[in-house]
């Protein structure tokens, strides 16, 4: 017995896998490569202009029109290539891939089959299988209430898009749970900005991501039958999209049943899949050489090229923040997979704040406390606290001429108005930090006083009780008292 | 000058009379362009060599080398604004949006487009009989078909309709033709010129060539398209091609393979190819005998590879964007229902053939093996080569034949083309001259030479012409 996801099943949400079966996930990732023109002509590329005004006999497949290979989209693969670690053919030739659809003007898209630009590779702990050029298609507009191509009324075709130069990086099965496929797409995704080779943005398209799935018995060497998904156009989709058919093989497998190879398409709003195509009905693409088009011949001259241009890649950062900086494991990997919060780092740690900032503590103040009060994802170069006023910030912070809770609130500061010197917020809003002298010694005895009750109990030996008198310590200092100091101040007061 | 004596002109005598003064260019166009437009008005009961002629003589343009002489296009060039169609129904009343190169460089050297000529449907056919627009008729014979594909053009030019014309070559299309109407047709080496604008047939093969009244002229036309065209990846950095002037073969070595001109060439052909040997001997040429053993095979491998490469180039006419669209109520329907309609019998067949000889499973055994075939022809020429300067034979196996003689056997009407596919698979220059008549009718030989070697192959065919002395007035219109 054979089935197949027909019927729209729906994923379980709760996502745990039981633990008899092993989900065996390998992804293919398009990636929208952010050259000049496109891929086999002259014609800009286009973001969200009038439909069809990007285009030109090539890219609209006219008779008599012929491709010519984008050097800079080849230059752009070699990039891609060399951070994956992949080997690069000296030769890699265009194929034809057949078949008829109105988003594919020439009844065939050119792409790379047998010979790609790059094999093997690695990132991070998932083996890269292949990466190879090829041509994106048009953009299909289904009119009518589905917005899908079944039950529209009428189609019309964009060719805009059609001809947009894709690298696809096609992945081992190595990847065996949704978090792990999203957070190393989320690695991906950074190599490929800080290659500078493409926007990498899944809500626009120019990154797509597919994945195939499989579920075997725990232990198991041989693979699963597979199913293709389609259509997860964000981290989130993606991860919710395997998920759902991951459980939905271990529920026909649980039951006896046997997974059908087919792709399938996931649609958010309902979490559902339903099945595109089966096995039996997958296309023929009779691929043959690409006659048009002459190999890529790889010269030293073109490697020399793309390794003078690849930046320090985000696993390496991570080290380097490791080794350099003596930053956690943790705080590194954060820091460096995304780079725009890495590069803020690293401009704060040059700034010459003085006093200087432990490397460490300036880190959990970009990731954490500065990352925090902005938007989601946002770029924290682009808010108003500049690096070196963090850094400042910070180096206040450690040498305890600021407390951390005012701080946060010199920090709440910088966000809104911005400013170049924090020292001169605390001296206006009076933040500085009591040190250990006359004043907060008063302040601390006259909270003893307050609190009489709690002061016995903890000279009793409840040292919880001594949370209130520290509160209300804070609370007359709004916060510029150090929380260390407040309570060797009211152990020694109470004489313990 | 009369409009007799402007006839009597070939392109490179037509360009230096504009130039010296004895005759405008407007009349030397206006004289070819009146006779075109009968031929294209009597339809059938002309020759019917034009799918489109220019409706009035073009502006006065600044002096070029050409000087003005009208040229006559193979239908399948993409002009801007001019029908290109192919030879086609699917592209009913297409009008393309540019120019393919071949074309705007000749007209940049000054040439002016006269018409476009008739042609088999997409290039595939031996006979012109295979159009949308008709059968063309041999100007020697109206019974007779002129060969194909680029049928028009030979017609044409041999009629006296046009000084000269474009065509295409895959297996054989410039030079059969060009045989079977007494003219000269020439198939550079494959990427001489680009085909760029060139409605493809089969991309690996395709290739623009001159059809013209003399080698001088096809040297010419050859000198102002070629070149390399950035955009043709496929398009060569070739050397100039200069006017030939070779009156003698002095220490020349012309190879005769047996594969192509022994066993089934037609007695009346082989006649008239030994008696121009033996011109070729007087002007002091040695003539050898070579072999190709891979020649027979040659048939064979285009027959998979030229349908392949065509099965996907035509898979764009699908009704969604030009051309012809059949309505129908879905999308899969109105495909089917648009190439039903659009496409003739032979490009279908070959569509089947080549969508067969690329299927999953079948792959290796058609497409593959083809391509070590085209490979071993290849190697067989380059060994040739090695002792011999040219590779002489036959261009057709036989003299035109009878209109609707071969239209129900394919297999024989692909015979048209054994001693020209050789030299298409493995890319290399190849030029047809008539070398005599036999039974009234046209024969023609064909020269071939190593890769890039069209401008030295232009001369030695030069020398020979001017032995032949082949006197083409019989088919004037």
């Amino acid at each position: 017995m054979s089935e197949n996801a027909d019927a729209g099943a729906k994923g379980a949400s709760d996502g745990a896998v039981p633990a008899a079966w092993e989900p065996v996930i390998g992804l293919e990732i398009h990636v929208q490569l952010a050259t000049a023109t496109k891929m086999f002509c002259g014609c800009e590329l286009s973001f969200g202009e009038r439909p069809n005004t990007h285009t030109c006999a090539v890219c609209l497949g006219l008779p008599g029109s012929l491709p010519v290979a984008n050097a800079r989209a080849v230059h752009f693969g070699l990039m891609i290539g060399l951070a994956l670690g992949s080997e690069l053919a000296p030769r890699s030739i265009f194929h034809r891939k057949n078949y008829f659809y109105p988003d594919l003007p020439k009844g065939y898209q050119i792409s790379q089959y047998e010979e790609p630009l790059c094999r093997g590779g690695r990132l991070g702990d998932v083996r890269i299988h292949r990466v190879h050029l090829e041509e994106d298609a048009a953009k299909l507009i289904h009119v009518g209430a589905s917005g899908r191509i079944h039950g529209s009324d009428a189609s019309v075709v964009d060719f805009n898009r059609g001809g947009t130069p894709l690298a696809e990086i096609v992945t081992e099965p190595d990847l065996r749970s949704p978090e792990q496929c999203s957070e190393w797409l989320k690695l991906l995704r950074t190599t490929l900005r800080q290659l500078g080779v493409s926007d990498v943005n899944m809500e626009e398209g120019s990154l797509r991501c597919d994945a195939n799935v499989s579920v075997r018995p725990a232990g198991a060497r041989e693979l699963g039958t597979k199913a293709e998904l389609k259509n997860m156009n964000s981290f989130r989709y993606l991860e919710r999209g395997i998920r759902a058919e991951i459980a939905r093989q271990v529920e026909v497998l649980q039951r006896g049943g046997e997974v059908v190879q087919e792709t399938l398409h996931y649609d958010p709003a309902s979490d559902r899949l339903t099945s595109l195509r089966s096995k039996e009905e997958a296309h023929d693409y009779r691929y043959f050489p690409e006659p048009d088009l002459i190999p890529v011949a790889i010269d030293e001259r073109m490697l020399a090229r793309a390794r003078a241009e690849l930046p320090e890649l985000p696993a390496a950062r991570a080290e380097r923040f490791q080794r350099q900086l003596g930053l956690s494991r943790e705080s590194a990997q954060l820091l460096a997979f995304r780079a725009e919060l890495g590069d803020y780092l690293e401009a704060a740690l040059a700034a010459g704040a003085e006093p200087e900032p432990p490397p460490q503590a300036l880190a959990n103040w970009v990731s954490g406390e500065l990352a925090g009060r902005l938007d989601e994802g946002a770029d924290p170069a682009s808010s108003r606290v500049t690096a070196a006023a963090l850094a400042a910030l910070v180096g206040l912070v450690s040498a305890k001429r600021v407390s951390v809770g005012a701080a946060r609130q010199v920090l709440d500061k910088l966000v809104t108005e911005g400013g170049e010197d924090p020292a001169a917020i605390i001296e206006r809003e009076g933040l500085a930090a009591l040190d250990g002298g006359e004043e907060l010694a008063a302040v601390v005895a006259a909270a003893l006083d307050a609190n009489a009750d709690a002061a016995e109990r903890v000279r009793a030996g409840n040292e919880k009780a001594i949370g209130p008198i520290i509160g209300t310590v804070m609370r007359e200092t709004k916060g510029r008292a150090d929380g260390g100091e407040v309570r060797r101040l009211v152990r020694e007061q109470l004489g313990i | 000058m009369s409009a007799g004596d402007i006839l009597e002109l070939s392109a490179s005598a037509a360009a230096a009379a504009v130039d010296s003064g004895e005759l405008s260019a407007r009349e030397l166009f206006e004289t070819y362009r009146v006779r075109a437009a009968a031929d294209r008005d009597a339809g059938i009961e002309g020759l019917n060599c034009f799918t489109w002629v220019a409706d009035e003589v073009p502006a006065e343009a600044p002096p070029a080398p050409l000087h003005g002489v009208p040229i006559a296009i193979k239908d399948l060039f993409c002009v801007e604004g001019v029908p290109s169609q192919a030879g086609s129904r699917i592209l009913e009343g297409y009008r393309p949006p540019y120019t393919a190169s071949s074309v705007s460089r000749l007209r940049e050297a000054g040439a002016c487009l006269l018409a476009k000529t008739n042609q088999d449907e997409f290039a595939m056919g031996s006979s012109n009989e295979n159009s949308a627009f008709g059968p063309v008729l041999n100007p020697w014979d109206r019974a007779r078909v002129p060969g194909g594909s680029s049928g028009g053009s030979a017609a044409a030019v041999a009629a006296g309709l046009a000084p000269w014309a474009l065509g295409t070559d895959t297996g054989g299309s410039i030079r059969q033709p060009a045989a079977l109407c007494g003219i000269v047709g020439m198939k550079p080496t494959y990427g001489t010129v680009s085909r760029y604008g060139m409605i493809a047939f089969a991309s690996s093969l395709d290739q623009a060539g001159p059809l013209t009244r003399d080698v001088s002229d096809a040297a010419l036309m050859l000198r102002h398209m070629s070149g390399r065209d950035a955009c043709d990846a496929t398009s060569l950095h070739s050397a100039s091609v200069e006017p030939p002037s070779a009156r003698r073969l002095d220490g020349l070595r012309l190879g005769v393979p047996e594969e192509l001109a022994g066993e089934g060439i037609e007695a009346g052909v082989l006649e008239c190819c030994r008696s121009t040997l033996s011109l070729a001997e007087g002007l002091g040429a040695d003539v050898a005998e070579v072999r190709l053993p891979h020649a027979p095979h040659a048939l064979a491998a285009y027959y998979v590879l030229a349908p392949a490469e065509a099965s996907s180039n035509l898979a764009r006419f699908d009704g969604v964007r030009y051309g012809l669209r059949a309505e129908a109520d879905d999308l899969l329907a109105m495909y089917t229902r648009t190439r039903h309609d659009g496409f003739g019998p032979e490009v279908k067949r070959r569509i089947m053939l080549g969508t067969y000889a690329l299927s999953s499973g079948y792959y290796e055994a058609y497409y593959g093996r083809a391509q070590r075939v085209r490979t071993k022809i290849a190697e067989d020429f380059a060994a040739a080569f090695q002792s011999v300067d040219y590779i002489v034979s036959p261009t057709s196996p036989t003299v035109a034949f009878k209109l609707g003689e071969r239209t129900s056997d394919p297999l024989s009407m692909y015979l048209s083309d054994y001693c020209t596919v050789p030299m298409s698979l493995a890319g290399i220059p190849a030029i047809s001259i008539p070398c005599g008549l036999s039974d009234g009718l046209p024969v023609g030989l064909q020269l071939a030479g190593p890769a890039l070697s069209d401008s030295r192959l232009l001369d030695a065919a030069h020398a020979l012409e001017q032995a032949i002395e082949f006197d083409p007035r019989a088919a004037r219109v």
